[in-house]
């Protein structure tokens, strides 16, 4: 018989379960939600409390978006800097040296490593630093979280970028040379420009990874279930507050706690569905 | 010299000095970038290369009041993280026999098939899962196994929620490596009039074996050191436990575990490093493959 239309049978299967996967995820985060916007209607989305006291149940989301937001911005605009020179470094300065060689592979491994184990090093070596400069809370607080946050994002904003900057046709460049510009000028008026959506779409991949950071995020930003009261403050996370209150959740709670999950699946969609189409459309 | 001269020259010399100045921003900059990941590990080694020896990975942990006793005597805290490295070993074994061979298949049906709806379709929804965010994997796994199936929280469901993780990055690599495969030998094969399965085993798999292979060593090596999911399905366990429909321990929960006590806290470091060490050899070696083949 054909062993042909089996094979391609299920090859077809294969790529059937993974849409059945995906499909399976949002049915259930939508299934487990319903109690939760049941109770509290659509403004969930934006009711600024959480109240877990058996009879005064009242969960809000607000916060927690906050928190993620405020926190992901933050750690983007650290970032920024940060691996828009580590992508010159590689792509463009030292771009092919030994030294590009070491400092892109310590860059790679700044992205092994495990969440967990940067919350340690943010809890136990940048939080006493930070309170020795006078950060009010006991060092906890979106500021803290950022800053690791920031950290582990480096590495996808500079590998894309770099990529793209690599890709700068040499014509272009070594035109503007020709006409007595300085590599500076080179960098700002030629590569930039023409790897700008590249960069972009780094910069929003790597803001999208920071939204749904939970461990580090968790142990720094001092679990506090308000809209942080500042840059300093403390607050909470969409996934953090997952994690945090899980443990002893059941009911009304544990589906309020489905609802955030949705809508942490709903944010990383769209942020991630952006970068991926500024990337498709550069061809 | 001229006015118009002098001009141009102090010009020139403030441009020269702006870019020299950029070049050091950027030097400077860059090394701050990766100055992290050198005071972690020097971090997690000085603090916790005492720790490691042979009982470290064959035993399991104290209870609380044998680390606080040891603690006071000020010696090393007794026993080792023996349930956490199976339970690690248990849970990515699982995942990735998974996830392997569901990604593998598809990323074949993607390469097979490019520019079919359903390949299109199928490509962005993998691009999709890729950006889940860990934790909600983990809740996914908690609604499918651990409330309907184990009926608790289980090995298995820490494993569903690290295939999930998985398995887009394995269908990626998958499609990029064949894509990289000459057509000329598909086809050499194919006229040769060797059954569809056979190219696939016989050709295409072995041909890309380096590239499949990285890709799954990298998915690996990211779910290794995953704690948030396993929070929420795989629990922890304080015995070695390889039955996959109960509690397990992980590598990862139990450092959080660790974090949590204040007497076994000096448990992290050796912990982190072990861990780190089987993270950072898996990603070196996925990379060294990637080079070699390139």
């Amino acid at each position: 018989m054909n062993s042909e239309k089996i094979t391609k049978g299920v090859l077809l299967l294969s790529s059937f379960l993974i849409l059945f996967v995906a499909g399976g995820m949002v049915f259930s985060l939508v299934k487990g939600a319903i109690p939760a916007f049941k109770s509290f209607g659509i403004s969930f989305i934006w009711l600024n409390d959480w109240n877990p006291t058996e009879g005064k149940e009242n969960y809000g989301a607000l916060p927690f978006i906050a928190g993620t937001i405020v926190t992901s911005v933050a750690a983007l605009l650290i970032s920024l800097p940060l691996s828009f020179s580590a992508s010159l470094f590689l792509g463009e300065y030292y771009r092919g040296t030994k030294m590009a060689k070491v400092l892109g592979t310590m860059v790679d491994l700044l992205a092994g490593i495990p969440s967990i184990v940067y919350g340690l090093w943010g809890f136990y070596v940048l939080r006493p630093l930070l309170i020795d400069l006078g950060l009010p809370n006991q060092g906890f607080g979106v500021f803290t979280a950022s800053i690791i946050l920031a950290i582990m994002i480096i590495p996808y904003a500079t590998s894309l970028s770099n990529e793209i900057i690599t890709m700068v046709p040499n014509e272009l460049k070594e035109a503007a040379y020709s006409l007595g510009a300085t590599r500076l000028e080179v960098i700002f008026s030629v590569i930039v420009p023409s790897a700008r959506s590249g960069i972009v779409a780094g910069y929003i991949l790597s803001f999208g990874r920071a939204l749904g950071e939970t461990m580090a995020v968790t142990m720094l930003i001092g679990n506090a279930n308000i809209i942080p009261t500042g840059f300093f403050g403390t607050g909470n996370t969409m996934a953090s507050v997952i994690a945090n209150q899980f443990g002893e959740a059941e009911g009304l709670k544990l589906s309020s706690l489905i609802a955030i999950g949705l809508l942490l699946f709903l944010l990383t969609g769209i942020i991630n569905a952006i970068g991926k189409f500024i990337i498709k459309r550069m061809g | 010299m001229n006015a118009a001269a002098k001009i141009t020259a102090a010009n020139l010399s403030r441009r020269t000095f702006k870019d020299r100045f950029f070049k050091g921003i950027v030097f400077f900059l860059s090394v701050v970038t990766i100055s992290p990941i050198v005071l972690i590990i020097y971090k997690l080694v000085a603090k916790g290369y005492r720790q490691i020896s042979l009982n470290f990975i064959i035993k399991t942990p104290p209870d609380t009041f044998e680390a606080m006793t040891a603690l006071s005597n000020g010696e090393l805290i007794p026993g080792g993280i023996a349930n956490g490295i199976s339970g690690t070993l248990l849970m990515v074994v699982l995942a990735s026999v998974i996830a392997i061979p569901v990604g593998v298949i598809t990323g074949i049906y993607l390469y097979e098939n490019p520019g079919k709806p359903l390949a299109n379709l199928t490509r962005n929804v993998s691009d999709v899962l890729q950006g889940v965010p860990s934790i909600v994997l983990g809740l996914i796994a908690y609604m499918w196994i651990v409330k309907p199936i184990t009926s608790g929280f289980s090995a298995l469901a820490g494993s569903v929620s690290l295939s999930i993780m998985m398995l887009p990055m394995i269908v990626r690599s998958t499609e990029e490596t064949l894509k990289m495969i000459p057509q000329t030998i598909k086809e050499a094969a194919m006229a040769l009039g060797v059954p569809y399965y056979k190219v696939i085993l016989r050709v295409l798999i072995p041909t890309g074996f380096s590239g499949l292979l990285t890709g799954i060593l990298l998915g690996i090596s990211r779910i290794l050191g995953e704690t948030a999911p396993l929070m929420l399905t795989a629990l922890g366990s304080t015995i070695i436990n390889l039955d996959i429909t109960k509690p397990t321990s992980a590598v990862p929960l139990l450092i959080w575990e660790f974090y949590n006590d204040p007497n076994m806290v000096d448990l992290i470091w050796s912990s982190s490093l072990l861990l780190m060490a089987m993270v950072l050899t898996l990603n070196l070696v996925s990379k060294r493959i990637a080079a070699r083949t390139k």
